[in-house]
């Protein structure tokens, strides 16, 4: 019953929610941590290791991981992210990583779950006007693969 | 200029074995002779926002730096004889070329040094661009040249080189105070859904690498700069819609009154480096 009510809750959000899943504006942040699951279903590390490297996630443009050695390049604007699966809980990454200005204020990292309240937001990379709602840099699935993947970095 | 971030340059130079590190103390010395300023005091403007002000020449590989120590190197030098001969050509109905008012190119030494600055009869800030539209619209009665059009970034370069080794000094007050203030407020709006500011990186992050690309100052005294990627000239504009664009935002066109506003502020930033255009940049 209540899956039934948040999806058709979803439904009236925007239609861009799927059941189970909270909404971007709908999550809960305390201290800059989220305690709640994006969806409800565990991540999956594996593809959360993908997302380090590519597509909406990239992670690695910005931080070092010594485990991710095998692609090249990784960025030194952000902290190395060894350990971090000891140095954060698995709430305080997923709120990093969903909104990281909440417990970092004036950070320079970007909010992979947000969608609004954007300067001049563009089409993805096309330099022209957004149209219509946008879609948060990364889906509430693949935050909680992130996440799921953030916990495995521990210190040797 | 290490940033205050213990261990991650070391951390760097691990992970990136096969980036070629720029030389920071190298001296750029062209054609063995004009010795030009690539890092210098920052203006009092900028109120304790650098530490030092930085021409990207020094961020540069020494491979991408060797190309501009030798105008026989340095592809942008191409389009400046390009430009020469354009600039004899006539054209228009008043059956002039920049050659009939102008007698030789080098009268402009200093101009670029001081671009953009503001026009008393216009009432605007005006880039090299506004400049040299007036000269074909008004004195020539030809077609204005487009922004990014070959033969404007090739007058652009021949103009600018005739300053090269001066010390870059824009005007920030006077008349063109409140478009500085505009240029200042574009530089410091995290733009896009990644709400990147052009502070975010260029101020803050500079000498730090993002995947591959080793930040810099984003300073503009190099412009217009031969860019390897593209094998061309390109304009502050260029770079300016190329960066906002990245920070998946609805970016500004290139010559409009928001970059025109945006290239006097970030010339401020460089005021005291030394003109390098064409410099060569990847």
């Amino acid at each position: 019953m209540k899956y039934l009510t948040t999806a058709i809750a979803a439904l009236f959000v925007g239609g861009a929610a799927l059941a189970g899943q909270i909404a971007p504006s709908d999550v809960v942040f305390e201290d800059g941590a989220v305690a709640q699951s994006l969806t409800g279903v565990a991540g999956d590390p594996e593809n959360g290791k993908v997302l380090m490297n590519k597509g909406a996630g990239n992670c690695i443009a910005c931080h070092e991981v010594t485990a991710l050695q095998e692609w090249p390049f990784h960025g030194e604007v952000g902290p190395i992210l060894d350990g971090a699966g000891e140095r954060w809980s698995e709430a305080e990454l997923r709120g990093i990583v969903s909104n990281a200005k909440v417990m970092f204020e004036g950070t320079i990292m970007p909010s992979f779950y947000k969608n609004t309240g954007y300067t001049r937001p563009g089409d993805a990379y096309t330099g022209k006007a957004a149209e219509g709602e946008l879609a948060p840099l990364l889906t509430a699935q693949e935050v909680e693969d992130v996440v799921a993947y953030l916990m495995t970095l521990k210190y040797e | 200029m290490k940033k205050p971030i213990a261990g991650l340059a070391l951390a760097a130079a691990l992970a990136l074995p096969s980036v070629a590190v720029a030389d920071e103390d190298a001296k750029l010395i062209i054609n063995g002779e004009i010795e030009l300023v690539t890092e210098t005091e920052p203006a009092a403007h900028l109120d304790g926002a650098l530490r030092s002000v930085r021409s990207g020449w020094t961020f540069r590989t020494t491979e991408t730096q060797a190309l501009q120590m030798d105008d026989f190197d340095n592809p942008g030098m191409i389009f400046v004889d390009q430009a020469l001969d354009s600039f004899e050509t006539v054209d228009g109905a008043a059956g002039k070329s920049c050659a009939s008012c102008h007698e030789d190119p080098a009268e402009f030494e200093g101009l670029r040094a001081q671009l953009p600055k503001y026009n008393e009869e216009a009432g605007e800030v005006w880039t090299m661009e506004m400049y040299v539209n007036n000269c074909r619209t008004e004195r020539m009665e030809a077609e204005a040249w487009g922004w990014k059009s070959q033969p404007m970034l090739n007058m652009n370069a021949l103009i600018s080189l005739q300053s090269r080794g001066m010390p870059v000094n824009v005007a920030i007050d006077g008349p063109a105070q409140s478009v500085w203030e505009q240029g200042k407020e574009m530089y410091y709006t995290r733009y896009g859904q990644l709400e990147l500011s052009c502070a975010n990186c260029h101020e803050d992050n500079y000498d730090n690498y993002i995947r591959a690309d080793h930040l810099s100052q984003g300073q503009t005294n190099g412009f217009p700069v031969y860019r390897l990627k593209q094998a061309n000239l390109i304009t502050q504009h260029n770079r300016f819609r190329g960066c906002i664009r990245d920070t998946r935002a609805h970016t500004f066109a290139e010559g409009s009154p928001e970059f025109v506003a945006l290239e006097l502020y970030v010339a401020s930033r460089g005021n005291g480096l030394s003109v390098e255009a064409p410099s060569v940049r990847n």
